[in-house]
């Protein structure tokens, strides 16, 4: 059967377009972070929404499992053929269809990667720019929604699936549906007023359908930026930063970071506050309204703004910044996992204490951060811990302070971000039951024949 | 410990207290206010002249008597712990420029030139000016005396005596000359100014870039071509420990043909790069400072805004640029001049 499959899927995508062949399957059976691998029997790189739904229609029909990948970037194996079967790689699917400058929207192919669209819009509307999330560019637009990333305009816009005005998502028996405004309209301005039916498809790991398209909403890109960046040593002070910070509606983003390398930063807590404008006057009269709201701090001298000179600013406003990136290869071998954990804003201090007791306990070198949602209802606080993929302990260690992360996230009341499995059983296990079993009966209704990303969001 | 080398009664009898009624920075008009602040200070009280202070050394410049009244301030102000810089920031500052003990012993050619903390500015450490030059840098050597500008005397009377060691053991011992040529003032003024009047002993001859320039020049005077230029400078509180350096760059001028203008802000007035007022959070104001000074250097008809000091240089250079100076350290100018650049 499996070889009348892989002649259905070459008529599909086309010979070059499918591979079998055990380099490629042991290239997509990983991913950077501490996950086991998973083979899949098959790859297959579709070119357009047809192709996605005639491959899940061939799979469907023959109930086999199918998988979907962007960049394979999530660092938590969330796209491994758990159960084999087919692996659906998007990154041929990239195209840029409409740019709407009036109603600051994009419409994308999912599989287009956020360097590309930056390049895109930098080059042909350098006075728009969507939210990129601080991964590598080549993650891809569809992931990183799905997953509920968030990036350097999320205390603008929240989550970036906040910032979906709609969706196409081919769902197991190969239809091909739309969610939000372009149901309706040619136009895909809004999610609203019609069912969300976009939230049957973000956060679902790819159980319930693939999105092959995204409207996304994009934003000013102001000619001129700066970052203030305070810091202070008690995570108390730290909280009360934040809030007097985002009371003050002038940032795009703002990033707090805590970190042990280089030695002249630890024990000491970061907040980076990002803003920008269209004039220099407007740059300085917002730095100013942002000293007043934290000036009793600083008359306190518990706070301060760090003195960057011009050219020391340049690595706090590069998009995506790179300081997560550098900090992957510290223990050297390239090992690098975190738990974005989802938590209310209020919950910093425990966070914070949180990652400084677990890796002290498995002696991990560690990065710890959170970037503030959405006018800080929540954050992603992000415990990062590197690790040596040549060492077997090292990994071991590492995979073990991300288990015990995770458990205690869900402990002090947030949620593991783009959870491993592992961790999504720890989620389940937590949840409200029936909420739980809606979840499962929308799957089974969705999916009846569980072909879809089999062994995730299940208990 | 280290003592500060300085005669109350010398104060005390001062007729004109030039150290508070010359200050740029706090309005002394009335110099029997004057007096009774500086009368608080020499019996080790609170003055408001603590908190008003910006540390632009001028002071140390001011007083006829040598008598160190700004180190006296900055003792003050850590002894009744008057801070001017938010902790967090101190502490990590502090952390950051401390010693890394990563220096090894090396046999240097001459000249040698110490470039403090100021590793971005080593590429202006070339041609025929510098020809054969041994660099060193970093926190094992770094002088430190930035700490005037957050209220401590302590860590450099802890961390400066150690930094004049570790040059003299790991660089002076065994190489063939006893100089150290600072590039920055800072240095300069910290071996031959602040550890004086403290009784440390500097086991090396410390020369100033701009000594260093104007003798070099003397060798390279067939190579000079007059700039003919308009010189905007930028001097650097740095250079108020070391008054008789400014004249070096008159100098320096005067031999590559350059035109040091006359402006407000320059020679016994010159107005802070505006770097030190960010550390100690006061952002408007050096904006002002620095609107105030760019708009003075501009006002002189010059085109180039020449600069001794890196952190001057790093903090102003791109807001000159963007006024329509051309912002150049003075061994550029030199360069300039002797056709390299």
């Amino acid at each position: 059967m499996m070889q009348e499959l892989i002649q259905g899927l070459k008529d599909i995508v086309g010979g070059e377009y499918v591979s079998t062949h055990l380099e490629d399957r042991f290239f997509y059976s990983r991913d950077g972070g501490t996950m086991e691998s998973f083979e899949p029997d098959v790859v297959v790189l579709p070119q357009d929404s047809n192709q996605v739904s005639k491959i899940l229609s061939l799979a469907n029909k023959n109930k086999v499992p199918v998988y979907c990948m962007g960049a394979g970037l999530t660092l938590s194996g969330l796209h491994r053929a758990i159960s084999g079967g087919i692996l659906i790689d998007m990154k041929r699917m990239d195209k840029i269809i409409e740019v709407n400058e009036r109603s600051r929207y994009v419409v994308v192919e999912a599989g287009i990667s956020q360097g590309k669209l930056q390049a895109y819009l930098k080059k042909n509307y350098p006075h728009l720019k969507h939210s990129m999330p601080d991964a590598p560019p080549a993650a891809t637009i569809g992931g990183n929604v799905a997953i509920h990333g968030s990036g350097h305009l999320s205390f603008l816009g929240g989550f970036h699936s906040d910032m979906v005005t709609g969706l196409e998502v081919v769902l197991a028996d190969g239809r091909i549906i739309r969610t939000g405004s372009c149901s309706v309209s040619n136009y895909w301005f809004a999610k609203a007023p019609l069912p969300d039916l976009s939230g049957l498809f973000l956060g679902w790991f790819a159980t319930t359908g693939i999105i092959t398209k995204v409207g996304l909403k994009l934003y000013p890109a102001h000619p001129l930026s700066d970052v203030r960046v305070l810091i202070c040593e008690d995570p108390k002070i730290m909280e009360e930063i934040i809030f007097k910070v985002t009371d003050l509606n002038i940032a795009e983003d703002i990033i707090t970071w805590m970190t042990p390398k280089p030695d002249w930063a630890r024990g000491f807590l970061h907040c980076n506050v990002i803003y920008g404008a269209k004039t220099k006057d407007e740059l300085i009269f917002k730095r100013d309204l942002l000293f007043e709201q934290v000036r009793d701090l600083i008359d306190k001298k518990v706070t301060g703004f760090l003195p960057l000179l011009p050219f020391m600013k340049k690595r706090f406003l590069d998009v995506p910044g790179k300081d997560l990136v550098r900090f992957a290869d510290v223990r050297k071998g390239g090992g690098f996992e975190y738990v974005g954990a989802m938590i209310p804003t209020n919950l910093f201090s425990d966070a914070y204490k949180l990652g400084l007791d677990i890796a002290q306990k498995h002696k991990v070198a560690y990065s710890l951060g959170s970037r503030i949602i959405g006018n800080s209802h929540s954050m992603m606080f992000f415990y990062a811990y590197a690790f040596n993929r040549a060492d077997l302990a090292d990994v071991k260690n590492a995979q073990n302070a991300l288990y015990e992360t995770n458990k205690k996230v869900i402990d002090i009341g947030g949620i593991p971000w783009k959870a491993e499995i592992p961790a999504q059983k720890e989620i389940l296990k937590k949840m409200d039951k029936n909420t739980k079993g809606l979840i499962f009966e929308l799957k089974k209704l969705l999916d009846p024949n569980h072909i879809m990303s089999p062994g995730n969001l299940e208990e | 410990m280290y003592k500060l080398n300085y005669d109350p009664l010398i104060c005390k009898g001062c007729k004109t207290i030039d150290c508070l009624v010359k200050c740029q920075y706090q309005d002394f008009k009335d110099i029997n206010r004057a007096r009774e602040e500086k009368n608080k200070i020499l019996n080790g009280e609170y003055s408001k002249v603590l908190d008003d202070c910006r540390t632009c050394y001028g002071c140390e410049e001011y007083c006829p008597n040598n008598n160190h009244p700004f180190y006296q301030i900055v003792e003050l102000q850590e002894k009744l712990n008057i801070k001017n810089v938010p902790d967090p920031i101190f502490k990590q500052q502090l952390r950051m420029m401390g010693p890394k003990n990563r220096i090894k012993t090396q046999s240097l050619k001459p000249p040698i030139i110490d470039m403090c903390l100021f590793p971005q500015l080593i590429d202006n450490i070339k041609g025929k000016l510098y020809e054969g030059a041994s660099i060193i840098w970093g926190g094992d050597i770094f002088c430190n005396i930035m700490w005037l500008h957050c209220a401590n005397m302590s860590v450099i009377l802890d961390r400066l005596p150690k930094m004049i060691q570790n040059i003299y053991e790991y660089y002076i011992k065994q190489s063939e000359t006893d100089e150290i040529i600072c590039f920055h003032d800072e240095c300069y003024g910290a071996f031959t100014q602040l550890a004086p009047a403290y009784g440390i002993d500097v086991p090396f001859k410390p020369v100033h870039i701009f000594e260093y320039i104007s003798k070099k020049l003397d060798e390279l005077k067939l190579h000079i071509k007059p700039l003919n230029q308009k010189i905007a400078y930028q001097r650097p509180c740095s250079n108020r420990l070391c008054s008789d350096m400014d004249e070096k760059l008159d100098e320096i001028f005067h031999k590559i043909g350059a035109i040091r203008v006359k402006r407000t802000y320059d020679k016994n007035t010159p107005l802070c790069c505006g770097s030190v007022l960010r550390i100690q959070q006061k952002d408007r104001e050096a904006d002002e400072i620095q609107r105030e000074n760019i708009s003075d250097m501009k006002g002189t008809g010059a085109r180039i805004a020449v600069f001794n000091c890196p952190m001057c240089m790093m903090t102003l250079g791109e807001e000159v640029a963007a006024q329509g100076l051309f912002p150049l350290h003075v061994s550029d100018l030199v360069r300039h001049a002797l056709g390299e650049i």
